[in-house]
């Protein structure tokens, strides 16, 4: 079962040999997409790889988009049970979604959260029993959230994922993070997502085709597979590029629904702003399930 | 030329000068300016180990790596530093830079910190860097006129945590102190305003950057057009450097460069040096280069002094009478003395002593000195 689904993603990031050691451990995953092309599936892909029976991976989810019952909705779909996962610890989620630059009164900074937020993690993975210590990835879904919690400082936003890389070298563990491409287009010199891309040991792009809307085609995914130097050697760059295509499920209705009971909620003014300019209308795409992703 | 920027690092500093500083700069086109960095790191490792080079250790500023992945890099080079490194330090600014995990209530995470790397736990003051910095490098070569080199793993990071002119300042201090041999640093050109890196390479006696393979290739969506120009742009790229000479002269240089599985490699560009110098030329309104048709014309014509090679002397015409008048005002010869023939004439003797320079050739005739 588990083969037949392997897809051509799972073999561009090295997904599909032997499970142990873990093919992303140590390394970071930064996945770029826009509004034509959302690239939430990739994430989700990536957490039902790495929850595979055969792996001994635990997940570290640091959710500033969406709320728990996302996630597991979607991941049912694609056959991986995340209350069962984090009932076994192996799915450790931490709902981020009311974070947001504290007002002066509160006293702390915008700094001061993110500390506090990468002092969870690493309490977290300190607290791991030795033998799953090893095998820790962590998923931040999305940066530009992050940015947004933190009033805009970005160089908060910097030294947090900073101190992110440095566990990934002290730990071993994969960081896996999304953030979106067309934030910062109209920027003359956008350093965060620069900075990021610079980090990141492979990226993968979900982006329209250059030829521009398609029926049968959703996308193009190009992943960048840097072949950074780490303890087992070195292996080669290489660059993979294929058209994928989401089927659809029947959540939209649903899902508009949610978003409107989520409008009145005062806490959330932030991110419903964010999410209304643009993106409501592609927010139907998050929930669809990858089961076939076509050569290009 | 990567082998003449490692040649330049190790043989240092004179006596009163300013240490030679590299700048090694790249972008997200072509982003190797790290395994450059390490390949320059490499070496001047191996001519320290070896006794070869001024300095008589290395001190590595590391914010971007762990001291364990210099550590491991130098190993899979055959350099074994966890064993012995009283030669090298590595400055740790990667695992705790703004003192984060300093401050967590819960201490029972401890830092380890061993002979062979310290901790920097503020990166925001510069001062204190600077500090440390001349303080491990003098621990590396103890009392006396020896000196040390000094290597920067990211420039890029160290201005995000100050200003520029306090980066400017701690890297020029770090250049003129009497103990420093050489110093070099990696730079990610794109992150910063032109202002800083020209800042940098103004300080800098090398700049070597790093460019894509396929300039055209960079910006655009990926298409099956394109794709083929980003995988190169992905293993290849262009590595130019600009030597600033103690004479003033500038020199650039140009190689191939090809990453691979054992590392980086450079390879020469063949028409590269044409297409540089003329670049060098600057625009006016002359032509300062000749044609094929007139170098063969240039190649043709006999020098004053020189013997043609039949046997006749040579006739110089002056301009004022016509040819075959007054033979024995014109008479000259080279080489051999002709007694019979010149007794009373003055006799130029001509040895021609090296090849024919191209105009404004950048070759420093001291080069060849060996003082």
């Amino acid at each position: 079962m588990e083969n037949q689904n392997l897809n051509l993603l799972d073999r561009a990031l090295g997904l599909d040999g032997p499970s142990e050691p873990w093919p992303l451990s140590g390394r970071v995953v930064l996945i770029e997409d826009c509004v034509e092309t959302s690239g939430s599936f990739v994430l989700h892909q990536l957490v039902k790889r790495s929850l595979s029976p055969t792996s001994s991976n635990v997940i570290i989810f640091v959710a500033f988009a969406n709320p728990f019952s996302h996630y597991d909705r979607i991941l049912r779909k694609l056959g991986c049970n995340l209350v069962t996962q984090r009932d076994n610890k192996r799915f450790i989620f931490f709902d981020m979604l009311m974070l947001r630059c504290p007002d002066v009164d509160e006293g702390k900074s915008s700094e001061g959260g993110l500390v506090l937020l990468y002092e969870k993690i690493l309490k977290t993975i300190c607290g791991l029993p030795g033998d799953k210590k090893d095998y820790v990835t962590i998923m931040i879904d999305d940066i530009s959230l992050v940015e947004v919690a933190a009033n805009g400082g970005s160089d908060y936003v910097l030294d947090f994922l900073h101190y992110c890389h440095a566990l990934t070298s002290e730990f071993d563990c994969s960081l896996i993070t999304l953030n979106h491409e067309d934030i910062y287009s109209s920027m003359e010199r956008p350093t965060l997502i620069l900075q990021m891309e610079y980090l990141a040991d492979i990226l993968i792009k979900a982006e329209p085709l250059s030829t521009g809307l398609a029926t049968d085609v959703h996308g193009q995914l190009t992943v960048l597979n840097k072949g950074t130097s780490h303890r087992l050697g070195r292996s080669g760059n290489k660059i993979h590029n294929f058209h994928y295509k989401l089927y659809v499920v029947l959540w939209r209705k649903k899902l508009v629904i949610s978003i409107d009971k989520g409008y009145s909620s005062e806490k959330r003014s932030f991110r419903r702003t964010y999410h209304v300019n643009g993106r409501l209308g592609f927010w139907n795409l998050n929930t669809l399930c990858v089961t076939h992703l076509l050569n290009g | 030329m990567a082998d003449t920027i490692c040649r330049t690092l190790r043989d240092g500093g004179l006596e009163g000068e300013h240490a030679p500083a590299l700048t090694i700069k790249d972008s997200k086109a072509s982003p190797f300016g790290f395994d450059v960095f390490n390949y320059v790191l490499t070496q001047l490792s191996n001519h320290i180990l070896a006794g070869k080079s001024q300095s008589r250790g290395l001190v590595v500023v590391a914010y971007s790596r762990s001291p364990s992945f210099y550590v491991d890099l130098l190993k899979r080079r055959g350099i074994d530093i966890a064993s012995s490194h009283d030669w090298i330090h590595i400055l740790d600014c990667y695992t705790d830079p703004l003192g984060w995990k300093n401050r967590l209530i819960d201490k029972d995470i401890s830092q380890e910190a061993s002979s062979l790397s310290s901790f920097c736990q503020d990166v925001r003051n510069l001062d204190k860097l600077y500090s440390l910095i001349i303080e491990q490098g003098k621990g590396l070569i103890g009392q006396g006129k020896d000196r040390f080199s000094i290597a920067i793993d990211l420039v890029s990071e160290m201005v995000r945590h100050a200003s520029i002119s306090s980066v400017a300042g701690i890297l020029s201090n770090l250049r003129s102190h009497d103990q420093v041999s050489s110093i070099f640093w990696l730079l990610h050109s794109d992150l910063h305003e032109i202002k800083f890196t020209s800042v940098l390479e103004y300080l800098s006696s090398m700049v070597a950057s790093v460019e894509p393979f396929n300039q055209a290739a960079f910006g655009q969506r990926v298409d099956l057009e394109n794709l083929s120009m980003l995988e190169q742009n992905f293993r290849k790229g262009k590595f130019h450097v600009r030597f600033k000479r103690r004479n003033g002269r500038v020199r650039v240089m140009c190689e191939e460069i090809l990453v691979e599985l054992a590392g980086i490699k450079f390879t020469p560009v063949l028409s590269e040096d044409e297409i540089i110098n003329q670049r060098l030329l600057p625009k006016v309104q002359f032509n300062l280069q000749l044609s094929e048709e007139e170098r063969n014309e240039r190649a043709k014509v006999v020098l004053p002094f020189e013997h043609q090679g039949n046997g006749k002397p040579i006739q110089i015409y002056d301009g004022r009478r016509s040819l075959g008048e007054n033979k024995e005002e014109a008479l000259v010869s080279t080489g051999k003395l002709q007694p019979d023939e010149d007794s009373g004439k003055g006799q130029i003797i001509y040895f021609r002593d090296s090849d024919d320079e191209m105009p404004d050739s950048d070759e420093d005739p001291d080069d060849d000195l060996d003082i």
